[in-house]
């Protein structure tokens, strides 16, 4: 085996093999758990087709001013961003449990749990400084204590 | 991890202690799951722009506003040519799976086009603000914005260099395991500046236009 | 030739003559010595011919070893400046009463107290702590080296660049007088117009980058490159600390390289983030910079949490207490320390909701930090305890650290904080945690996997010296500031008038001096170690009775660090392998898989120092093409694929026999 693996590295540029992925070379020499995910034809048109249609959606419901409220357009905006992100996941970057051991999963999870958490406290802690902190016009000042 | 070869320490002991039969594992398998790590903190960047965004998005200082400024119809042509750079990178790893360099090479091509459509439109945009006095000077509003898009709009940038090197070295080396890898990761990378854009049409572009 | 002066502006942007101090005594002094110092050891290496060995062995090494010990010797050496800064400070806040206004006016004093904040946290600090987890982390899985050897060597370099940038300023313009944390308006380009806050911004996005790549990198190690049976619970604690910090690091430093860009914006674009006008809103940024702080203080205790693990399980020969909940408790820690940032800025106006929710949070998180504190006290109960210095160095840190704790968590009740913030109470409650926890625990590990690295222990006795003098000399500096807070005196402040606190100041300066002692006792410990280095030899790999796989390799370790992958059966596991009469395998060798060395890294740290002194000086010609450069050699470096070489089996038989015999006392 030391033979084959030192016959694999000399002069050929080879990241050295992973003992079984070389024979193959159809996208099957993957068998580490490092499941990296490959994508089918399939796969990819349909996510195509459904982040065109979720694209189109919101695009749709400003520019045709769909929803007299404005609120309920962004609510809708913001869900339809929420499913494509999702979509884009999993179609297109494969997300799954499996990969590197769960590992990517984890990582994602707490990347976005700490991505909510910047957004939403930045949000929170700046409202209030902002209600407390930034300049009135004069006239009101005369009712603070 | 993959199992290795025991091999007993001595012939009357039941536990092994060492390997004995390498595998030369190591070289590159650590690499999808760092690259992958390096976009989470990428995604923190963004994370922060898109709070000062949040934050600053409407101090429009008495200028122009989102609803002044946005070109809806620019923007959607603009997803479009990202979106369909995302699924022209999907037919490339279609090919790359099937070890078909020149096909590969092709739909790389066509990707790197798209890409070059996207940030030729961008710029295109960004002129046009700029000659309006829209700058990122002007308000805290554009600062953010030109910020958040423009930083998107880099990377995106960056992944065209890096796209047009791994053309060279896959015409060069062909599909080489080493260039698999780095396509797989370039292939992250892309897909994710196209979450990110999808973050960036929703708040900033289709949110900014409603008032 | 021209006299034009529009080209030699452009040329030389805002650089001019006046940019050198020739009229600060000081630092002419100062520059007169390090000049000095600097022809000498150049003068030395030349004559003593060892450029080469210096390139090839450590200059361009990718060995985690190696890169790990150079991160030390940087912090070493950017602790005498920072230290030095102290030194100034406490001089000057000695004499500055009534008539007096002491040697140093307020724009340099606030320079000094901006360098000293800047360098000891992002150049002594952070080093200390990267390199241990650099050197340590990878023996201690059983690997090899880390998942990206290059990117290791990268990421040294480009903290060695940010630290250069820095020392640039004391003899070409001048630092940032803001603060350790530059906060705009004072950091905006209104506020501060001159160079001083473009080298703390550029220093930083250096390091920073770098820091951040290291980050990665040691994740996937941990994650990817454990030795098989090594499963996450069977982790040493000190790895286990070490992938936390890396996570806090993934996941704080980019918050820092987003906020400074934006702050450079300001600074070279005229933006509005941080303006006071223009809808700008320079809260955003206090908010955003102390979103990455917080996560920044916890990247610098967790790993001397981790070598006190260590240091208390082997010295006191017994396994540590609670293993499980102290990974649960660093756990906790890292996720709840992103719950806490607004405890720093209290008194900026949020409003009692959200300061409760932090005062809350704040205190809860001091929580896990006291189950490890009776972790550790647990370990020693009914332990055969060993006064070796590293374990003088985690009873001081004991003593310390928990009541710089306690004053933290007094600062966290937002009502005394409106009291307390920005005060000197504040300043001794950060220095309490910090020396008492991370230096301690960085001498304390030093001291510890010395003997590993080298070959050889640290003497003892200037060892012991240098531990007292800091211990003393500590609480000698800092009782004072504590009593000063507690009166109200406000921290950053260059003079004063009320006479009745010099007392206090004095006393404070004195510890100082202590502290001086302690690190000069350090430095003659170093000296007097290499020169007393036969007696202190350790030949067995194993001088302390340690418990974990770094202890299982020879001192110090081969290149290759096992010959044979180790397979784990338990925790501790070197200890395991020690019962159960586990022989070193002395045939069977095979060739072995390692990266080359490479120049890629320094040169283009090198090129980094070139762009940042352009874009401080707004030389944008020389920005422009060092920038180019780095493209394009970090382009040209992807497009070598021959990054690796084998060590054949012959010369590992031969450095496994020769370790045989060392260890058989020949």
């Amino acid at each position: 085996m030391s033979s084959d693996t030192l016959a694999q590295h000399h002069g050929h540029g080879h990241a050295p093999g992973h003992g079984h992925g070389h024979g193959h070379g159809h996208g099957h020499g993957h068998g580490h758990g490092d499941g990296a995910s490959h994508g089918t034809f399939k796969g990819y048109l349909t996510g195509f087709i459904l982040s065109v249609i979720l694209t189109a959606i919101p695009f749709w419901l400003v520019m045709g001013d769909v929803f007299a409220n404005p609120q309920v357009t962004a609510l809708g905006i913001m869900a339809l961003a929420v499913v494509q992100v999702i979509v884009h996941m999993v179609y297109f970057l494969h997300m799954n449990t499996r990969s590197e051991g769960g590992w990517t999963m984890l990582a994602l999870i707490f990347t976005i749990v700490i991505v909510a958490i910047t957004l939403s406290g930045s949000l929170w802690v700046m409202y209030h400084l902002n209600a407390n902190m930034m300049p009135m016009p004069a006239h009101d000042m005369r009712g603070m204590p | 991890m993959s199992a290795p070869t025991l091999h007993a320490a001595a012939p009357a002991e039941e536990v092994a202690f060492y390997v004995t039969e390498e595998e030369h594992a190591h070289s590159g398998s650590s690499t999808m799951l760092g690259f992958w790590i390096y976009l989470m903190s990428d995604c923190l960047i963004f994370a922060v722009l898109f709070a000062t965004y949040g934050v600053l998005g409407r101090s429009y200082a008495a200028g122009p506003s989102g609803a002044d400024l946005f070109d809806l119809p620019l923007v959607a042509l603009n997803t479009a040519m990202l979106l369909f750079s995302s699924i022209t990178y999907g037919f490339a790893m279609l090919e790359m799976e099937r070890n078909k360099k020149g096909m590969t090479l092709f739909w790389l091509a066509v990707t790197g086009l798209f890409g070059a459509a996207f940030i030729y439109l961008e710029l295109y945009e960004f002129a046009h603000l700029i000659a309006e006095g829209a700058g990122p000077q002007r308000s805290a509003f554009l600062s953010s914005f030109f910020a958040l898009v423009g930083t998107h709009g880099l990377h995106v940038t960056c992944g065209l260099i890096w796209l047009v090197t791994l053309m060279v070295q896959v015409a060069q080396r062909g599909l080489i395991e080493d260039n698999k890898r780095r396509l797989m990761c370039l292939s992250l990378f892309w897909h994710f500046l196209d979450v990110i854009w999808i973050g960036v049409f929703s708040f900033v572009y289709l949110m900014g236009v409603l008032q | 030739m021209s006299t034009n002066p529009d080209f030699w502006s452009f040329v030389f942007g805002r650089l001019s003559w006046e940019s050198f101090p020739f009229h600060e005594p000081i630092l002419v002094a100062t520059f007169i010595a390090v000049a000095l110092g600097g022809v000498a050891m150049l003068g030395a290496l030349t004559y003593f011919r060892v450029w080469g060995y210096l390139w090839r062995e450590w200059l361009t090494s990718v060995d985690h070893k190696r890169i790990g010990i150079m991160y030390i010797v940087l912090a070493l050496v950017m602790l005498l400046r920072g230290f030095a800064d102290a030194l100034m400070m406490r001089l000057q806040q000695a004499i500055a009463f009534g008539g007096s206004e002491g040697y140093l006016p307020p724009h340099h004093y606030d320079q000094i107290f901006t360098a000293h904040g800047v360098i000891m946290i992002f150049f002594v600090a952070m080093p200390l702590v990267t390199g241990l987890m650099n050197f340590v982390v990878p023996l201690q899985i059983g690997a090899r080296d880390v998942s990206f050897p290059f990117l290791n060597n990268f990421s040294f370099w480009m903290t060695v660049a940010g630290a250069v940038t820095v020392m640039i300023s004391l003899f070409v313009g001048e630092f940032a007088q803001t603060g350790w944390l530059a906060y705009p308006p004072l950091s905006g380009l209104e506020g501060s117009p001159g160079v001083g806050v473009d080298y703390y911004i550029w220093g930083l996005q250096v390091a920073g980058l770098g820091t951040l790549l290291s980050g990665v990198n040691l994740i996937a190690t941990i994650v990817k490159m454990r030795a098989p049976g090594m499963t996450m619970m069977k982790l040493p604690v000190f790895t286990w600390t070490a992938l936390c910090t890396n996570v806090l690091i993934v996941a704080s430093f980019p918050v820092l390289t987003a906020v400074l860009v934006l702050l450079s914006l300001d600074r070279y674009v005229g933006t509005n983030f941080f303006t006071s006008d223009l809808g700008g809103n320079p809260m955003m940024y206090v908010n955003l910079i102390w979103i990455w702080g917080h996560p920044e203080v916890y990247i610098l205790i967790l790993p001397a949490f981790g070598v006190f693990s260590e240091v208390v399980s082997t010295f006191c020969s017994k396994r540590l207490f609670g293993y499980t909940s102290m990974v649960y408790a660093t756990v906790v820690i890292t996720i709840l320390s992103y719950l806490v940032w607004l405890h720093h800025f209290f008194t900026m106006g949020s409003g009692a909701s959200v300061n409760s929710f932090f005062g809350i949070t704040t205190m809860i998180i001091s929580i896990p930090t006291g189950a490890k504190i009776f972790n550790w006290l647990f370990t020693m109960f009914r332990g055969r305890i060993r006064y070796e210095v590293p374990m003088m160095w985690t009873v001081g840190f004991m003593l310390t650290f928990v009541i710089g704790g306690m004053t933290g968590v007094m600062l966290a009740v937002p009502p005394a904080d409106f009291q307390l913030h920005n005060s000197l109470f504040l300043i001794a409650h950060f220095h309490n945690v910090i020396i008492g926890g991370v230096v301690f625990g960085m001498f304390a590990g030093i001291t510890y996997w010395f003997p590993k690295a080298f070959g050889f222990k640290l003497d003892p006795f200037w060892g012991k010296m240098s531990f007292w003098f800091w211990l003393i000399g500590f609480w000698v500096a800092f009782m004072p500031i504590y009593i000063l807070g507690l009166m109200g005196v406000t921290r950053r402040v260059n003079h004063f008038d009320d006479p009745s606190l010099q007392i206090w100041f004095v006393i404070a300066a004195f510890g100082a001096v202590l502290i001086a002692c302690g690190i000069a006792s350090f430095l003659i410990q170093l000296v007097v170690s290499f020169m007393k280095r036969e007696q202190l030899r350790d030949v067995t790999g194993d001088p302390w009775g340690g418990r974990t796989l770094e202890w299982s390799t020879s001192s110090p370790p081969p290149v290759y660090n096992f010959a044979f992958t180790p397979i784990i059966h338990d925790h501790d596991a070197w200890w395991d392998m020690k019962q159960r009469g586990y022989t070193r395998p002395l045939h069977g060798f095979r060739p072995i898989h390692m990266p080359k060395n490479t120049g890629t890294g320094i040169i283009l740290a090198g090129l980094s120092v070139v762009f940042a002194f352009g874009m401080i000086w707004y030389m944008w010609w020389l920005a422009a093409l060092s920038f180019v450069a780095m493209i394009v050699i970090s382009i040209g470096h992807t497009f070598n694929y021959h990054r690796d070489f084998f060590i054949p089996a012959e010369v590992v038989d031969r450095t496994e026999k020769s370790r045989t015999a060392l260890m058989a006392g020949e």
